[in-house]
């Protein structure tokens, strides 16, 4: 829309609709799908090269916020040596974008981009030989340059004109040759990200600002307790809003639409609904106990070197403690919004689903249609950090789309996101350590008490509701990761207890598992060195055999000047720590070192976190800056969480249900970042969207611990926990 | 159905409104089809409808269409693509942005701010913006955009 719009223009708000639907050229994307590949086995399914030179990209891998589109983007350029400007990106459209998975585990570089990338080697490939038979050479003597193959003789074909009728339909090929990193010219470099003068202009279009052509507003009324079963419902109550198209009502699902979005959530208020009474929820402050004494489904090793019980039992001396880490919500600051259309054979959603392939399938099962009467398209939302509601709002559009046979959207209000979208679920951790008579670790142990499933279906709220099956499981994400340590020791067990339930609906957010669990072991770890005496660095360092985690941590020490460090004051009503942390991401993949650098007021209670150093090591870069701005983004937004998030709730529901009973970080609080990269372009890209924040809450605790000698063990670290950890050391 | 008379990025506007309670927040989006303000919790907790009236950055989706007197300014108005605010060309030189959904709330709070306080420390800009939330955790960055735009001519303009 233009910025300045004259009164004409608004002479009738439908005609307002009109011209934004036909100006959105996803409108027009959506309508052209017919015969387009999208097997992961086929380069025409990744890339299409146009007649006028112009490249479309087509991912399966989204940009939840993270800037992944410019360095997809990037990664093509590269390998087709095409200009950045000419290639388009199309993102997460079931009918058009091979499925790579869910973008979700800060894979979408590690996996997509490097899919993306053979695509573009597979192509580059067969362009160079089509090339070299037009000019009876060798494809060895022959280059591409900005869209063009060049020849001996500085002869110069466009790759449009190279490209017959079968386009880029060719297998992948795995063993097409890459470029060779040392000639890279846009990989590696930093590169403005594509959408951010239109984010910083208004003239971006996010999930909620789509719109169709008809388009009505739909709002959800959810149950008055969790577990709540709809008595009644008086329509009369909202007789006097104007605008009203229906109430729908399916089981325990109940939603209004309306013509105006202002109407439905009018309605949404107003309604008289009775509800039935529900306490299903176990009473807060008995949480722990109540996921300790949940029902043990199986248990998983997910380490087992030695016999650590007959080490533990001969240590002379032993070490042991309890950590926990509360629930949390996702808290995007743009609640979840999706449009759906159904027109009685074929339902379009759009949403901004890190899942699309996977919502088809859910809503399909949920609708009784098969996947292929099911289209999910993205359009990006607001931050998405794990599986939140986007999902659930689709599901929601979906069936109130269904029921007025009209194109319907719904947006969450706050109140729902913060008390509706799935949590990321309570965690406990029992750590034990054996120290042998030489003072050196012989044994550690680990047991995890976390809900059983893997990052599968999450059911979608709308539909448990109606009734209907959405393919729901029980699904916390890969939690048990990072549950085995990166450090040698002779006799180690690691166990995850699955447990068969939890008391709010799962799912992963940022670093699932991975977080809780390196904060259990980064913290203790540090208890150990503490009772060794030795320094939280050299003791890593001790255990770890590997070169490039030795790198990054050395680089770390010199990055924040850890080894020179100023000492903790003792007497000070204020004194000040340094913590370290320290991950190989799943034991697979990248390298991360972090030093926190904390105040602790002795008295209030009070942490100041002032500042983050970050060693980090994720293999090639793609996008430096790109990277950059993830990492500040992983400390910032975890600082948040292990300082401030906890979900409140009654034995009926959610009561922290907006941004004052759920406080987040705020600006004054924000610590400073210090980060040294570690480039090997010749390296795998690995992701760099997750493995930052698994060691913040680890870094933050142990600073605390140097500043004032106590240990914080229970996330979050609020002043309330300080206080009592200060006053009895041991038993928090 | 009153008819509310509006003044929109400098152009006057006839809202024909159901409800003269209903948040401008909604008129802007839907019947103007102005996105730069968005909804992020309606209660006015976390800024991301935020426009200016008269120069004041205000919280459009608590602010009742029909309290409205003044000049409505949104983000849309305060700069375009071709013709960049400071803090616009300060939030891409800074890459200021992961989401984006805050952003409106991060520059239109700001604006206002640096057109009272034109020479900021970066402490007053932290306080100044504790009331925008943002989740990506951009604030470093932004902070540092509000600091770059407050040197550049032309930013209390």
């Amino acid at each position: 829309m233009n910025a300045l719009i004259d009164r004409r223009a608004l002479i009738k708000a439908s005609a307002a609709l009109i011209v934004t639907f036909a100006l959105d050229p996803r409108v027009g994307r959506a309508a052209a799908t017919k015969g387009k590949p999208v097997g992961l086995d086929t380069v025409d399914s990744f890339l299409a090269i146009a007649a006028d030179g112009t490249v479309t990209v087509y991912s399966g891998k989204v940009d939840l916020g993270t800037g992944v589109r410019t360095a997809l983007t990037q990664i093509v350029a590269e390998e087709l040596d095409v200009p950045f400007a000419n290639i388009t990106l199309i993102q997460g459209d079931t009918d058009l974008t091979p499925d790579q998975g869910v973008t979700y585990g800060s894979l979408s570089i590690q996996n997509g981009g490097v899919q993306l990338r053979q695509a573009a080697a597979t192509a580059r490939r067969a362009l160079l030989q089509i090339a070299a038979a037009q000019l009876k050479v060798s494809p060895d003597t022959l280059t591409i340059d900005s869209g063009f193959v060049i020849g001996p003789d500085q002869k110069r074909l466009a790759l449009q004109s190279l490209i017959g009728q079968q386009g880029l339909s060719m297998p992948m090929d795995k063993a097409a040759p890459l470029k060779n990193p040392d000639n890279f010219k846009v990989v590696g470099r930093t590169v403005q990200r594509l959408d951010i003068p239109g984010k910083v202009t208004g003239r971006f279009t996010f999930m909620q600002d789509f719109k169709l052509p008809g388009m009505y507003h739909g709002r959800v009324i959810r149950p008055a307790a969790m577990g709540a079963k709809l008595i009644s419902v008086d329509e009369t109550s909202i007789a006097d809003i104007p605008g009203i198209i229906k109430v729908v009502r399916q089981e325990d699902f109940l939603g209004v639409v309306a013509k105006t979005e202002w109407a439905a959530i009018r309605a949404m208020r107003q309604l008289a609904v009775t509800w039935s009474e529900w306490r299903g929820l176990p009473a807060a402050i008995e949480l722990w106990q109540h996921v300790r004494q949940t029902k043990i489904v199986k248990d998983d090793v997910t380490s087992n070197v030695g016999s650590s019980a007959a080490a533990l039992a001969a240590a002379p001396q032993r070490l042991q403690a309890t950590y926990n880490f509360a629930i949390h919500t996702h808290g995007s600051i743009g609640p979840s919004c999706a449009v759906a259309q159904f027109d009685g054979d074929r339902l379009t959603c759009w949403s901004a689903s890190q899942a699309t392939h996977n919502l088809r399938k859910q809503l399909a099962a949920m609708l009784s249609l098969k996947d292929e009467q099911v289209r999910c398209i993205y359009i990006d939302g607001a931050g998405c950090y794990g599986r939140n509601a986007h999902e659930d709002a689709a599901a929601d559009a979906a069936l109130l789309a269904r029921a007025v046979g009209a194109p319907v959207r719904v947006q969450w209000m706050r109140e729902d996101e913060h008390g509706w979208d799935p949590k990321g679920p309570p965690t406990l951790l029992d750590m034990r350590a054996g120290i042998d008579a030489k003072g050196r670790i012989s044994a550690w142990e680990s047991e995890l008490f976390i809900p059983d499933g893997v990052a599968g279906f999450v059911a979608l709220v709308g539909a448990d509701h109606a009734g209907l099956d959405s393919l729901g499981k029980l699904s916390p994400g890969g939690v048990i990761q990072g549950l085995a340590i990166p450090y040698t020791i002779d006799n180690v067990k690691t166990v995850a207890h699955r447990l068969v339930s939890t008391p709010f609906k799962p799912s992963w957010i940022r670093s699932p598992g991975r977080m809780q669990n390196s904060f259990a072991n980064e913290a203790f770890f540090d208890e150990i060195a503490a009772h060794l005496g030795k320094d939280p660095l050299d003791a890593r360092l001790e255990y770890l055999s590997d070169a490039r985690g030795k790198e990054v941590l050395e680089r770390l020490a010199v990055l924040s000047g850890w080894r020179t460090r100023p000492k903790p004051s003792t007497g000070a009503s204020k004194s000040v720590g340094w913590g370290l942390a320290y991950t190989k991401y799943e034991l697979v993949r990248t390298y991360v070192g972090v030093v926190c650098e904390a105040e602790v007021d002795r008295k209030s209670g009070e942490i100041a976190v002032r500042r983050f150093f970050v060693a980090h090591d994720c293999g090639q870069i793609i996008n430096p800056d790109g990277v950059r701005n993830q990492i500040e983004g992983n400390v910032v937004q975890t600082v948040s969480r292990v300082m401030k998030e906890e979900l409140k709730f009654s034995q009926s529901k959610v009561t922290s249900v907006n941004w004052a009973s759920y406080p987040i970080l705020q600006f004054p609080d924000i610590p400073q970042v210090v980060i040294d990269l570690i480039d090997r372009p010749h390296e795998i890209p690995w992701g760099a969207g997750e493995p930052t924040a698994a060691l913040v809450p680890a870094a933050i605790s142990n600073a605390v611990f140097n500043a004032i000698g106590v240990r914080l063990r229970s996330v979050p670290f609020t002043p309330p926990k300080v206080r009592a950890a200060i006053a009895h050391p041991g038993a928090v | 159905m009153p008819a509310i008379q509006l003044n929109v990025n400098g152009a006057d506007v006839i809202a024909d409104v159901d409800d003269a309670a209903m948040p401008l927040l909604y008129f802007l989006r839907n019947e103007m089809g102005l996105h730069g303000p968005r909804f992020g919790c309606g209660l006015g907790q976390c800024g991301a409808c935020t426009v200016h009236l008269d120069g004041a950055a205000v919280r459009s989706c608590v602010y009742p269409i029909g309290n409205v007197r003044g000049q409505i300014v949104t983000l849309e108005g305060l700069g375009t693509p071709e013709k960049l605010h400071p803090l616009q060309r300060a939030f891409i030189d800074e890459q200021a942005v992961q989401c984006g959904y805050c952003i409106n709330g991060m520059i239109m709070q700001a604006a206002a701010f640096l057109k009272r306080t034109p020479k900021p420390t970066e402490a007053q800009v932290r306080e100044e913006l504790r009331p925008n939330l943002c989740r990506c955790g951009t604030h470093i960055r932004i902070v540092r955009a509000v600091m770059r735009a407050a040197q550049s001519p032309g930013a209390a303009v």
